[in-house]
């Protein structure tokens, strides 16, 4: 009797130097590397330290609402004909989506270090209101760094923002987006590296960043894992999660990276069409380099100049990637494919109208790539797909592209 | 020539002499292609006479996290004009055929280099005439990825020492660090506001403790009054953000090449007359 061949689970990092293969590192100023050492002895005493679990674990609870729903999405998995397609509920959670999932633990982090200050980048404004909230449970001074560009098109973030204290900076330096104000976070931060405390928002930056926002949002997959388990008695087949920096994906993903079995399937933001060039997919048409503290695929010049994303989700709209992203592509672990704005838009509107649930448009990439796959699968094939945030904050930018259709 | 001194570096030579004419040197900073290539040249081609003694030049990048706004926006200017490595390193040859004697640092992040390639990039620098890199987002942590390898193109790699550089972790920093350290006076981006004399005065004697090589200081030193202070005790006084100010706020970019001459010859008396 022989035994299916299954691809051996690739080694889980970072290595102590915060590679994961030659992606990650700790490319930052000498001026921040003894903030960043202290950072990670504190996370690894953290992690260690039941107290602090204890307190996440009440907070994720009671504060947050979790564990999220997995919730089985009967009239798509019909409408689709194949899969059978479950949705993670992280639309339902505190804030909105699943950034919070991240603040609560390093805000948790801050407190031990004693900082008094939190600053954060945010792009479509779900980290950004994210880390203004919890900087609120907590009493802090909070200052949010938003590209004057996404400012005007996610308004309602912004009210949020300053509505629970935070100051909201606009960043109009290079393209007024959200690797901009990840700059000017990045500058503030080695300014005033006593006093402040840096919330990012996704797997990517300095080491130990990456390793940290995916360990705070692995309790996405943790609690897939459990849940499935329940409902149908074993593992799903496919994970299907949008990336941007890729937290979401990699906190669904994470738990399940030596179960070989489980497909892991990122979906970037193609934009107008990768070919166009304007578009927000890294691994997909990007290059290796050096950004942001870590080594990973990013969107640049031959001569190594950054290059602009586009995204109809500001939350996708990064020309970058979390490092431990672009590892699981490269070591073939996971699959990275691409959807465009075109076809975001009408996942929108098919999961409103089918299951009354409105997506934020970052997460409807990943159901766009669920219609197309899902069809030609078996009707056993299980499907998870990581509803990572709801759309009311994409009201103004839906209703600017369905207005013939809204008009009636 | 000794033997020694055919077996120095250009930066080494350079702080040699500083020393036994007891001065500090004055480094100043450009970044390569502001506000265009020619005019960059231009600019470039001046600093030696008007009393540079080290030139660092900027590698523009899109995103140069440890600046300030002024540059920001000169780098920004370099690329919008169509700057790129190979125009960089254009401009340092041009240097070279004129001037064999002024040390020339490159300074920027890491990225383009690493797009380039290492080797690459090494091999073409060090025949240009390069004699130190200044890449601000490689800590000692990354030595392998271009520290190490550019000392085998004999090019110096020099570190930054910043305030939160501790006791502990100074060793390490200066550890592969050759030519001159540079140490950044304040936390924060380049063009902040400076600390007092006193209190960079008494952290450069602190790391003096620690090593013999040379010591520059940078970030927030605009004026001839300031360079002159922190050249009564620093090996080399680095001007950056105050040059590029000159050439953003010029009428032409003519007048922005004079205005730099002018404010280096400025920087560079007060200089020399700091020890007096």
């Amino acid at each position: 009797m022989t035994t299916p061949t299954q691809n051996a689970a690739p080694e889980i990092g970072p290595d102590i130097n915060g590679f994961f293969g030659r992606f990650g590192g700790r490319f930052v100023a000498e001026t921040l590397m003894p903030l960043i050492l202290e950072l990670q002895a504190e996370y690894n005493r953290a992690k260690d330290d039941p107290a602090f679990h204890a307190e996440l674990e009440a907070l994720r609870k009671d504060y947050v609402g979790r564990q999220s729903p997995l919730y089985f999405a009967e009239r798509l998995t019909e409408k689709l004909g194949g899969a059978k397609i479950f949705l993670k509920r992280e639309d339902l959670m505190h804030t909105g989506a699943h950034k919070i999932n991240n603040c609560l633990g390093q805000i948790l982090l801050a407190k031990r270090m004693g900082k008094k200050r939190i600053i954060a980048e945010t792009g479509a404004g779900m980290h950004g209101v994210a880390t203004a909230t919890v900087a609120a449970r907590f009493g802090m001074d909070c200052v949010i760094y938003m590209g004057s560009t996404d400012i005007d098109r996610q308004q309602p973030n912004v009210h949020r923002m300053k509505l629970l204290g935070a100051e909201v900076i606009p960043v109009t330096s290079g393209t007024g987006t959200l690797k901009d104000a990840m700059n000017d976070a990045l500058r503030d931060w080695v300014t005033n590296v006593d006093s402040t405390f840096y919330i990012i928002g996704t797997v990517a930056g300095p080491h130990p960043y990456p390793e940290m926002v995916r360990d705070f949002q692995s309790i996405i997959g943790q609690e897939v894992r459990e849940q499935i388990l329940e409902k149908e008695g074993r593992l799903p087949d496919s994970l299907v999660a949008c990336i941007g920096g890729g937290s979401n994906a990699m906190g669904l993903f994470h738990p399940f990276i030596k179960d070989t079995s489980v497909r892991l399937i990122g979906v970037e933001a193609a934009g107008h069409g990768i070919e166009t060039g304007k578009h927000a997919a890294s691994l997909k048409g990007g290059t290796p380099g050096v950004l942001h503290g870590n080594r990973t695929f990013l969107l640049q010049s031959e001569d190594g100049q950054i290059q602009d994303a586009h995204s109809i989700s500001a939350g996708l709209d990064y020309p970058g990637i979390g490092p431990e992203h672009a590892w699981l592509h490269e070591v073939g672990r996971g699959e990275y494919v691409a959807i465009t704005d075109d076809e975001a838009l009408d996942a929108f509107k098919l999961l409103c109208r089918l299951e009354g649930i409105i997506p934020a448009l970052e997460s409807s990439h990943a159901i766009a790539h669920a219609i197309k796959i899902a069809p030609s699968l078996p009707k056993d094939h299980l499907m998870v797909i990581n509803l990572s945030g709801r759309g009311d904050k994409d009201m103004a930018t839906v209703t600017a592209h369905l207005a013939d259709e809204l008009a009636d | 020539m000794s033997e020694q001194t055919m077996n120095q570096s250009r930066i080494e030579r350079c702080f040699a002499e500083l020393k036994a004419a007891n001065r500090a040197g004055l480094v100043t900073f450009i970044s390569a292609g502001d506000p265009d290539y020619d005019n960059s040249l231009n600019t470039l081609l001046a600093l030696p006479d008007a009393g540079a003694d080290i030139i660092e030049l900027g590698m523009p990048f899109t995103d140069p996290m440890a600046d300030g706004s002024s540059i920001q926006k000169s780098s920004l200017r370099a690329l919008t004009a169509g700057q790129n490595m190979q125009k960089t390193l254009a401009m340092v040859r041009a240097l070279r055929e004129k001037d064999q004697d002024t040390p020339l640092v490159l300074m920027g992040y890491y990225n383009p280099i690493y797009c380039m390639g290492v080797e690459t990039f090494l091999k073409q620098a060090s025949e240009a005439g390069v004699d130190g890199l200044i890449v601000v987002d490689l800590p000692p942590e990354h030595d392998d990825e271009l520290c190490m390898p550019a000392r085998e193109y004999n090019i110096h790699f020099i570190r930054l020492a910043t305030p939160t550089t501790d006791a502990k972790r100074l060793p390490l920093v200066l550890e592969n660090t050759s030519g001159f350290l540079y140490y950044v006076s304040s936390t924060g981006v380049t063009g902040a506001a400076a600390p007092t004399p006193e209190k960079v005065q008494a952290e450069v004697e602190a790391i003096r403790a620690h090593t013999d090589i040379p010591i520059g200081v940078g970030f927030g030193i605009r004026t001839p009054e300031q360079a002159a202070r922190i050249a009564r005790f620093a090996d080399g006084v680095v001007v950056g953000s105050a040059l590029t100010d000159c050439i953003e706020n010029a009428a032409s970019p003519a007048e922005g090449t004079q205005a730099v001459a002018d404010l280096v010859s400025a920087l560079s008396g007060a200089i020399k007359k700091a020890r007096d």
